[in-house]
């Protein structure tokens, strides 16, 4: 009898388990790694002594509770909220896009936060408060922009007019960004330091601004995972199965792209966690999108959350900017993924 | 039953049918002929929803325009000359996707999908291949897990484009075969073909569009006659019948 084995694969158990494992461990090497070291063990009874009515006395000294609660927790648990995200809309991005090589900052997202926070960063003064919501609404208004002249732009369910127009809306505002960073040569290095990205200033604070965007946004996502594999087999057959194509692709990149913004206005612009990481779950997994948009967002979590720990640890004291590498480990990973793509 | 009239479509502001008007009754295959450009393709479309038209399409009775979108997808299936395949997916995968228009928005199957499902493999023969992935069929099982996802739609109505294109001989056959076996389950069958003589051996009518309408509509015997072929393919060619079969052979003057 067949009809057992005809079912959708979905997440196969071990790799949820896999993915998720993976996701705790680099949780607690966050907060374990650093200038002074405290073990996995110390950490849980730490956190089991936090929750109420469970009787577990915290192993660790007041100083150390503040540098893994205050300092590390944020930072990695921002990482991970990042890293998740990214890696999901990238995933979904490539499904709408049906191209495995777009990212998703494809229609504009990173050019607009970049134009949004150099903006308030050279005429804003001090208030690095601002940057942020600037940075979001940059991003927002990008894609918005990008969207609407791509629907413009005749056939309004042709993806290649779209992408076009994100690369117009992309390259406008980057050219403004430029002329205005110039314009304050002043405030050079500060845009720098938030364009390449990183979790050095994160606080609890930051944490809770972006978790409802990027809860929301990544629960419509997985959400729309069997919708990502219907888009797979074409505009026309998905459309000849009954489903709207124009107003899910509009959904699942407003969805995208909101949770995009949320997460580059507070960590700056992070490249190739959206692409590194889904293509390696469909590499070691599955290509269907019930796999891999819930898998990415685990393992991007993950990954980011690794990540950051390379970046406050290779050259300690010194910080290196989380963009830098993984632009170091995805740039080459690109080229891998470009060639058996042939 | 399928009934357009006088039904006109435009693209992008050029008119690629104009006021086409014929009837499909039920469980009949009807082929649509053209040369390149004729407007076969577009025709298929319109009947799937996936072109606006104007004039009136009826599909047993009710107006398509008046359908939804998923009430349309229970009613036909389109099968696209070159469908895309997602390489990674399972065979099983891609023909559940054939029951989008019966689950909700973000469901997933139930039972009675996958049962429907694999009686859909069943029917194709592809039993042992529910697990393979579509990258690691060969084009005779690519083009039948394709017949088996629109079968899984489970729809009285199957438009076919050009269902032979790039296959051999021997699989041309085997695929309107396939097809032919279908019509037992009560299928209306729509399709545009390219060969003039595999058009007249399966379907049970013929119509020929020519630069977007009807030139001609009728029996293999009608249809394919060396004028009307001269005249609209701009071809010269030798017709046989032999049995009550049209063979239509190319020729040079």
């Amino acid at each position: 009898m067949i009809f057992a084995e005809v079912q959708p694969r979905g997440v196969p158990k071990p790799w949820g388990l896999c993915a998720a494992a993976f996701l705790l461990l680099a949780l607690l090497v966050g907060l374990g790694v650093g200038s002074i070291a405290i073990g996995p063990v110390g950490i849980v009874e730490s956190a089991l002594s936090h929750i109420p009515f469970v009787h577990v006395d915290s192993p660790l000294s007041s100083v150390e509770e503040a540098i893994v609660w205050q300092l590390r927790a944020p930072r990695v648990v921002l990482a991970a909220l990042v890293g998740g995200m990214l890696a999901v809309a990238g995933a979904s991005y490539q499904g709408v896009f049906r191209n495995p090589l777009v990212d998703p900052y494809l229609l504009g997202v990173a050019a607009g936060a970049g134009l949004g926070a150099t903006l308030v960063i050279a005429y804003g003064g001090a208030s690095g408060q601002l940057v942020p919501p600037a940075a979001f609404g940059g991003a927002a208004l990008s894609v918005a922009l990008a969207y609407a002249l791509g629907r413009s732009a005749g056939r309004s369910r042709s993806t290649t007019a779209l992408v076009l127009a994100g690369v117009t809306v992309a390259t406008f505002m980057a050219a403004v960004q430029t002329f205005v960073q110039q314009q304050h040569s002043d405030q050079l290095q500060n845009v720098y330091v938030w364009l390449l990205g990183g979790f050095s200033t994160a606080t609890w604070h930051d944490v809770a601004v972006v978790t409802p965007y990027i809860a929301v946004s990544t629960t419509v996502l997985v959400l729309h995972r069997r919708v990502l594999d219907v888009l797979s087999v074409g505009d026309d057959e998905a459309a000849s199965l009954g489903v709207d194509v124009g107003r899910v692709r509009l959904v699942i990149v407003a969805a995208a792209t909101i949770g995009t913004a949320a997460a580059v206005a507070v960590s700056g612009l992070i490249a190739f966690v959206g692409i590194i990481v889904p293509h390696a779950i469909r590499m070691l997994v599955s290509t269907s999108y019930r796999a891999v948009v819930p898998l990415s967002l685990l393992a991007g979590g993950g990954f980011l959350a690794l990540t950051d720990v390379l970046a406050r640890t290779v050259l300690s004291p010194q910080e290196l900017p989380i963009g830098v590498i993984t632009a170091f480990f995805g740039a080459p990973f690109f080229a891998v993924v470009l060639a058996r793509n042939r | 039953m399928i009934e357009l009239a006088d039904v006109s479509v435009s693209l992008g502001g050029v008119p690629v049918l104009e006021r086409i008007s014929f009837r499909v009754e039920g469980g009949e295959w009807v082929g649509l002929l053209g040369p390149n450009g004729a407007g076969k393709t577009t025709a298929l479309r319109a009947l799937a929803g996936l072109v606006d038209h104007t004039g009136v399409i009826r599909l047993g009775g009710d107006e398509l325009s008046g359908l939804g979108r998923r009430a349309l997808a229970r009613r036909v299936t389109l099968v696209p000359q070159q469908p895309e395949r997602p390489p990674g997916l399972t065979v099983a995968e891609y023909v559940l996707l054939g029951r989008t228009p019966y689950l909700s928005y973000f469901g997933s199957e139930r039972a009675a999908d996958r049962a429907a499902a694999a009686r859909a493999l069943a029917r194709l023969e592809l039993d042992r291949f529910a697990t393979r992935s579509l990258g690691s069929l060969s084009g005779g099982e690519l083009q039948r897990a394709v017949l088996a996802r629109a079968l899984a739609q489970e729809a009285k109505i199957l438009l076919l484009d050009e269902p032979t294109t790039a296959l051999d001989l021997g699989r041309q056959q085997q695929a309107l075969e396939l097809v032919a076996s279908l019509r037992e389950d009560g299928l209306t069958i729509v399709s545009a073909m390219h060969d003039l003589t595999l058009a007249g051996l399966y379907s049970d009518r013929l119509v020929l569009l020519d630069r977007g309408r009807v030139a001609a509509e009728g029996s293999a015997t009608d249809v394919l006659s060396p004028d009307n072929i001269a005249g609209w393919y701009g071809a010269s060619v030798k017709v046989v019948e032999d049995d009550g079969t049209i063979y239509v052979l190319p020729q040079r003057d």
